[in-house]
């Protein structure tokens, strides 16, 4: 159970998928948001999607010094708050710059893989493909 | 008023002094809910009784609104300073992202004044703002590379916007544009000049943070109905398909699309530029302000060789819309659209505004075939309709204000017919060109008496529409109706909510979305409000010398007819007078 990315070429750019993902943290804005949505080189060229694409051997949960990221037994990671000492390292660890800061917490953001984002996108740029039984594991978390 | 929320702060720069402070003014958001009812009073604050708007005391000010952030489609930032144009009240809304990222960086407004000694440009991130130099970008040939530039020096990809200004800005040519996000415009009445002339630049503003909401479940339902309603309604299913190209051919067939300096109101080749021939030949790529998932804006792929280097192609992406298309296709007689999309790309380098551009390159072709001027002011130059290669070299020449003729073309078409003749063909309204359509009197009375002087002010055209079906509607029953949609859309304007999404934010669902943002207000609240916004804006614009008395109506609009048919001076002058006497005393009631 993941969130893909499916076809940056058909998005336009809206950004509803930020927000969102801001609202399903029970918050409105942006200052939640695990995914981002940014010019390829300038508008003219297109967008890119950043999202966690939950890697099965995650840098970030090697990089995290406390063991504070978990890593799900689909892929990709959860943090375990309570664990993290908002060193940033896992920021570092990720090339595809998929793991945001939470400004107010002092905590990384990532994707939970909930799949709320998807709803929003009305270009199926991002889908949300169900597997196993992963969405227990959010919730426990 | 909206309590302990990041809508009330005001970010107050001098660009003279380098210097920035912030206020919270909480005494005007929701009391003016936001947007234009904010701006307008910041400029009624900020803007000295008579000055010249290049002068550095004209503020430039930017309002967004308490839905903006929250729901889809409050995506449009409110501009608003004295215009170099037509000397009066400057009011031009933009999309893109810059509305999100001026709430995003936690503000209501921000009010810029003062003039930098050197060319800058604002990086606006956050809390902090930043004075950068931009004397390399000065004098750059392409807006496009400036805006490239600054995407590589600042941080915040994807949360921020860039609000630029091209060749004609710095040249102070009056309807210069400000251009935003790259396809998105501060269009029309000179916000491009009035930043020329502060020397600035730019504006960068990025921001992400958290708003707040009177109740969670609430909002989450009530974003639900929104976004739903915003990307299922007809409308927006119409704008996202075709865009707003789509409305060529019903206007052409209505006999409402200006055609060649609107000696006509057919354009007879009006299928081979509309929106969906332009969809099959060209369009590339479809793009959408941040915040509002219809994607309206539609991009051509013009794919071009070199002329003097085999196997050697550019491939420019090039916005168009339908008052493009208007202004330098149907205007100017033309329906090459490789040539017309060379045009507009043209325009959009050097920032001008485009409507301006088209209406003024009409106004020439047909005072060069009336033998008002000669090739000697044109510089060699045949004007002739349709032929774009000369209208490309025209606006060079513009741009450069080449020789006194061009000088006088770049004032636009009320200036430069005062000097070479031609007024009544100067498609000019309260000194600013005419947009796209001539449906009617509805319509070209908007143009005339609009506060904002747009034709999204009144919505004349949907009335025009009305009045094909009922011939009887009589000047004072059309003056009250225009009155009160324009009145209504203040508010809308205030909330910064796209018009496109006019049927989804219907009093009720504003209300709602109100509450949630933390205002409470009612129906007949907020239309009384949209009463004295309108109101407020006719103060400045008296106190700055508009006279319904002395408004010039170019003699055309009475000899070509309009979709409902020829035009009666009589019938347009009547309903002027109604709608004279209702400003006029719904601004001694204000005053009182």
């Amino acid at each position: 159970m993941r969130l893909e990315v499916i076809d940056t070429e058909k998005c336009v750019g809206c950004q509803s998928c930020m927000f969102a993902c801001t609202r399903i943290h029970k918050e409105a804005g942006l200052s939640k948001t695990c995914i981002a949505v940014k010019s390829a080189g300038g508008i003219q060229r297109g967008f890119m999607t950043v999202v966690c694409r939950a890697c099965e051997d995650p840098p970030c949960a090697r990089a995290c010094p406390e063991d504070a990221l978990i890593i799900r037994k689909s892929g990709g990671v959860l943090l375990k708050a309570e664990k993290c000492n908002g060193c940033g390292l896992c920021v570092n660890a990720c090339i595809l710059s998929a793991v945001f800061w939470d400004d107010e917490s002092n905590k990384p953001l990532i994707c939970r893989h909930c799949g709320y984002c998807a709803k929003y996108c009305p270009y199926t740029v991002i889908e949300f493909q169900k597997g196993d039984d992963a969405e227990q594991e959010v919730e426990n978390v | 008023m909206f309590k302990d929320n990041p809508l009330n702060k005001v970010l107050y720069i001098d660009l003279s002094k380098k210097r920035f402070h912030t206020e919270y003014r909480d005494d005007l958001f929701g009391k003016h809910i936001g947007g234009a009812g904010v701006a307008i009073q910041l400029l009624r604050e900020e803007c000295p009784e008579g000055i010249d708007p290049f002068s550095p005391e004209n503020p430039i000010i930017f309002a967004v609104g308490p839905l903006t952030g929250l729901f889809p489609v409050a995506s449009k930032t409110v501009a608003m300073f004295k215009s170099p144009h037509t000397g009066n009240l400057g009011e031009s809304h933009a999309g893109g992202r810059s509305a999100i990222s001026i709430r995003m960086a936690g503000y209501g407004a921000i009010v810029i004044k003062g003039a930098s000694e050197r060319p800058c440009y604002l990086a606006i991130h956050g809390n902090k703002v930043f004075f950068r130099d931009a004397s390399s970008l000065w004098g750059m040939g392409k807006s496009i590379t400036a805006g490239r530039i600054i995407r590589a020096n600042e941080p915040s990809s994807g949360l921020r916007t860039i609000m630029r200004i091209g060749r004609a800005g710095e040249k102070l040519i009056p309807f210069a544009c400000v251009t935003t996000e790259t396809y998105r415009h501060f269009g029309r009445l000179g916000l491009g000049a009035v930043f020329g002339s502060k020397k600035l630049k730019a504006v960068v503003v990025s921001g992400k943070r958290s708003l707040p909401v009177s109740d969670m479940p609430d909002y989450m339902k009530l974003y639900d109905e929104i976004f739903n309603a915003a990307t299922s309604s007809p409308v927006m299913k119409k704008y996202h398909d075709i865009g707003t190209p789509v409305n060529i051919l019903p206007l052409n067939m209505s006999g409402g699309l200006p055609t060649r300096n609107l000696r006509a109101n057919i354009f007879e080749d009006a299928e081979k530029i509309s929106g969906e021939r332009l969809a099959e030949g060209h369009l590339g790529k479809r793009l959408a302000c941040a915040h509002c998932p219809v994607g309206c804006i539609h991009i051509a792929a013009l794919r071009e060789p070199y002329k003097d280097e085999p196997y050697f192609y550019k491939t420019t992406m090039i916005c168009y819309d339908y008052e493009l298309i208007y202004a330098v296709g149907s205007m100017l007689g033309g329906s090459d659209t490789e040539g017309m999309l060379k045009l507009i790309d043209s325009i959009e380098a050097y920032g001008l505004d485009c409507i301006s551009t088209g209406v003024i390159l009409a106004w020439a072709t047909e005072a060069q075939e009336k033998g008002l001027i000669s090739e000697k002011e044109t510089n060699g130059l045949k004007l002739q309709w349709g032929y774009y290669p000369a209208y490309l070299d025209a606006v060079r020449l513009m741009v450069e204000q080449h020789n006194d003729f061009y000088e006088a073309l770049s004032k636009g078409v009320e200036h430069v017919s005062s000097i070479y003749g031609g007024q009544d063909f100067a498609l000019a309204f309260g000194k600013n060109e005419m947009p796209g359509y001539h449906t009617g009197p509805a319509c070209q009375i908007g143009h005339l008496i609009g506060s904002r002087h747009s034709h999204l002010d009144m919505a004349g055209y949907a009335l025009d529409k009305k009045l094909m079906v009922d011939k009887n509607l009589s000047p004072a029953d059309l003056a009250s109706e225009l009155l009160g949609e324009e009145r209504w859309r203040q508010v809308l304007s205030s909330l910064v909510i796209c018009f496109f999404a006019r049927e989804v934010y219907k009093p009720d669902v504003v209300v709602d979305a109100l509450r949630i943002a933390g205002l409470d207000t009612s129906e007949d609240e907020l239309k009384k409000i949209g009463e004295k916004i309108h109101a407020e804006k006719y103060i400045f614009k008296l106190r700055e010398g508009f006279s319904f008395d002395t408004l010039r109506i170019p003699k055309r609009i009475f000899e070509t007819p309009a979709s409902t048919g020829m035009l009666d001076e009589q019938y347009v002058r009547k309903a002027i007078e109604y709608i004279k006497n209702d400003i006029l005393d719904k601004i001694n009631l204000e005053s009182r």
